[in-house]
């Protein structure tokens, strides 16, 4: 059993400065283009409160409620990725010399960042990608550091948004393992679980006292309100078998008319781990760096063997994308690739949604 | 030091933004001229020489008979031939008279239009003369350009990213200004390249690079017209300077058919 203390709102400063005096750079939600964003703050007066958001299929607005609360959204346009698998790295540089090449490996040592806000289904996301790039045949030693060096605290979701569906991915909405420490926003304060060793160091020395039962209870009662509201679902019996015996489903088609192979999906999803590597040589071809950044199976070019792509029209990448995120990822990982967060859904710009796309694929052909 | 690369930049029906991207390259221009002889670039020194050149950059459309000519000249004294920018790749805005009544345009510009020589269309470079590569933009990137003549002088492949600006947005943490705001945004159907420059002002991308590979067009403008945006807000983000590519051509005719339908359906 885990402990857990109480802290009141007036408090809140005094946590961010603990986290801040400990050495970490704190990446908590902040308004940025109209949207809840994840970067660095320097206070709370940084953070979204009195802020909401609206999401649909294709959809995302931020809503000012005024009210005293600092996290009553559901996750926005970014995912911790951004941090731990950063969109752009550069990984080595060749210098040119009288001697001949010499070569050099970027090593990132991993910035000390605390992620403040981490939501159940982010946590899970995090424990997806450690598995591609830690508990493989081959570790990204860079992403180990950067997840070593980073501080976890997590916050259980108390308005989820109508593109969650993490009930059905069974991920959330209450953070059950995965944080040093989680949060949840009480009516005048937080609910704080600790869930490691690292979190009791940090919170030790500000001496919050233990909760009481009145605020466990509220803090569950919150959980299960949260619960109730998400909506939409997806049904993952057999899933796996069910798509991978619809491969030749005329729904592709159909939703390959939709689809604008833009990349955004997976740009946005919390998992997708692509990337490709480009040697970037200089003018004078003394110098070539080695770059990694971000790439999508939605790119005609991420498929292309021999010259030319082996997924050369939308249809066959979607199905790719989709198959691999909820089918194939069993057979690669052991589990899902998907933590139903509902980003591909609110981030497409014409708005296609995997959960009912899914029920289409699933339902069988005359 | 080997011999330098004989560069060319030659001009036709376009605003010279273009090539002003190449002198807007201006830590690079020094090493660059150390590693190129700049033998035809009116735009940057009166010093002209004549061909044969290794490498010619084209600006521009071709849009009156002289350039019919010309760009023939030119072909023949060039080794490798790319075309810089919107216009002398997909025609330009100027394509926009292309299909129009040309004739009826010059009497409402020029009080004379007996004096002016022009063609009744725009036409890309690639439509008249053998390519090599394209380069997209209005303007093109400077970055993009000194690329391409870098490859040329180290003999390697032209090649640029083919992917759509939305992922430029992400990686660069630019929010969705489509989604978030509700701007129509060509990035999903736009080849990358500007640094997704217009949505990082929080406006939406107008496609000034022209179409993405296979791309899909009719998918965006069914979801915008379905979430109540007009045909005629449309028209104008497909048809401007890159209106004679293909697919833009194809979907703003459609939605000019469409807002034409609308209007008398309101009559």
């Amino acid at each position: 059993m885990n402990d857990f203390r109480y802290f009141r709102i007036d408090q809140f400063p005094e946590f961010l400065k603990q986290l801040m005096q400990s050495g970490y750079r704190v990446i908590a939600p902040t308004i940025d283009q109209e949207a809840i964003v994840y970067a660095e703050i320097q206070s709370i007066d940084d953070m979204p409160q009195g802020y909401t958001d609206e999401q649909k299929p294709g959809y995302y607005r931020l809503q000012h409620t005024g009210n005293q609360r600092f996290f009553d959204y559901a996750v926005g346009p970014h995912s911790w990725k951004r941090y731990l698998f950063p969109p752009l790295q550069l990984i080595s540089t060749s210098i040119k010399s009288q001697d001949g090449w010499t070569f050099e490996d970027h090593v990132d040592e991993g910035e000390p960042y605390a992620f403040l806000g981490v939501r159940a289904c982010e946590l899970a996301a995090m424990r997806i990608q450690d598995r591609v790039f830690l508990e493989g045949s081959y570790v990204d030693t860079n992403y180990q550091n950067r997840r070593n060096a980073s501080f976890i605290v997590a916050v259980n979701c108390a308005v989820p948004s109508a593109n969650c569906f993490c009930t059905s991915m069974n991920t959330g909405p209450k953070c059950k393992s995965g944080f040093d420490i989680a949060l949840t926003e009480l009516s005048d304060g937080f609910l704080m679980e600790i869930g490691s060793s690292l979190g009791n160091e940090m919170v030790t020395p500000l001496g919050f006292p233990s909760a009481t039962e009145e605020q466990l209870t509220e803090s569950e009662s919150i959980s299960d309100h949260a619960t109730e509201q998400i909506k939409k679902t997806m049904d993952t019996t057999d899933l796996r078998n069910r798509l991978m015996g619809q491969l030749e489903h005329s729904h592709w088609k159909e939703v390959a008319d939709r689809c604008l192979s833009c990349t955004n999906c997976t740009m946005v999803c919390p998992t997708c781990f692509c990337s490709h590597v480009e040697e970037v040589p200089d003018l004078n071809q003394e110098r070539v760096d080695r770059r990694k950044s971000w790439d999508s199976c939605f790119n005609p070019g991420f498929s292309k063997l021999h010259g030319t792509p082996v997924r050369n029209d939308t249809r066959s990448r979607y199905r790719q994308w989709l198959t691999h995120k909820l089918a194939t990822w069993h057979d690669q990982f052991g589990e899902s690739g998907c933590v139903g967060c509902g980003r591909c859904i609110t981030w497409c710009p014409v708005g296609i949604d995997l959960t009912v796309e899914v029920a289409a694929l699933c339902e069988e052909e005359p | 030091m080997p011999e330098k690369l004989r560069l060319g930049i030659f001009k036709f029906a376009s605003c010279d933004g273009c090539q002003l991207s190449l002198l807007n390259a201006e830590e690079e221009l020094l090493e660059l001229a150390e590693l190129v002889e700049f033998a035809h670039f009116p735009e940057a020194s009166s010093r002209i020489e004549s061909g044969p050149y290794d490498l010619v950059l084209i600006e521009g459309s071709i849009s009156t008979p002289n350039d019919l000519d010309h760009i023939q000249k030119i072909r023949r004294q060039t080794d490798t031939l790319v075309t810089i920018g919107a216009c002398a790749t997909a025609g330009g805005i100027q394509a926009l008279r292309n299909g129009a009544n040309h004739d009826e345009f010059m009497k409402l510009v020029y009080p004379h239009p007996e004096f002016v020589q022009s063609l009744a269309t725009s036409t890309p470079i690639s439509n008249h003369v053998s390519v090599d590569f394209e380069l997209r933009g209005c303007p093109v990137d400077t970055g993009q350009l000194l690329q391409i003549i870098s490859d040329k002088l180290h003999h390697r492949k032209f090649s640029v990213p083919d992917h759509s600006v939305c992922r430029d947005c992400k990686l660069q943490n630019i929010v969705c200004v489509s989604v978030a705001r509700g701007i129509p945004c060509l990035g999903p159907l736009t080849q990358a390249g500007c640094g997704a420059i217009c949505p990082r002002f929080h406006r939406g991308c107008y496609g000034c690079f022209g179409p993405c590979h296979q791309t899909n067009t009719d998918g965006l403008t069914d979801w915008l017209i379905k979430d109540g945006h007009s045909s005629a807000e449309l028209i104008p983000l497909f048809l401007n300077v890159n209106a004679e590519a293909p697919e833009f051509a194809r979907t703003g005719a459609q939605l000019m058919r469409q807002d034409s339908a609308e209007g008398e359906s309101h009559e």
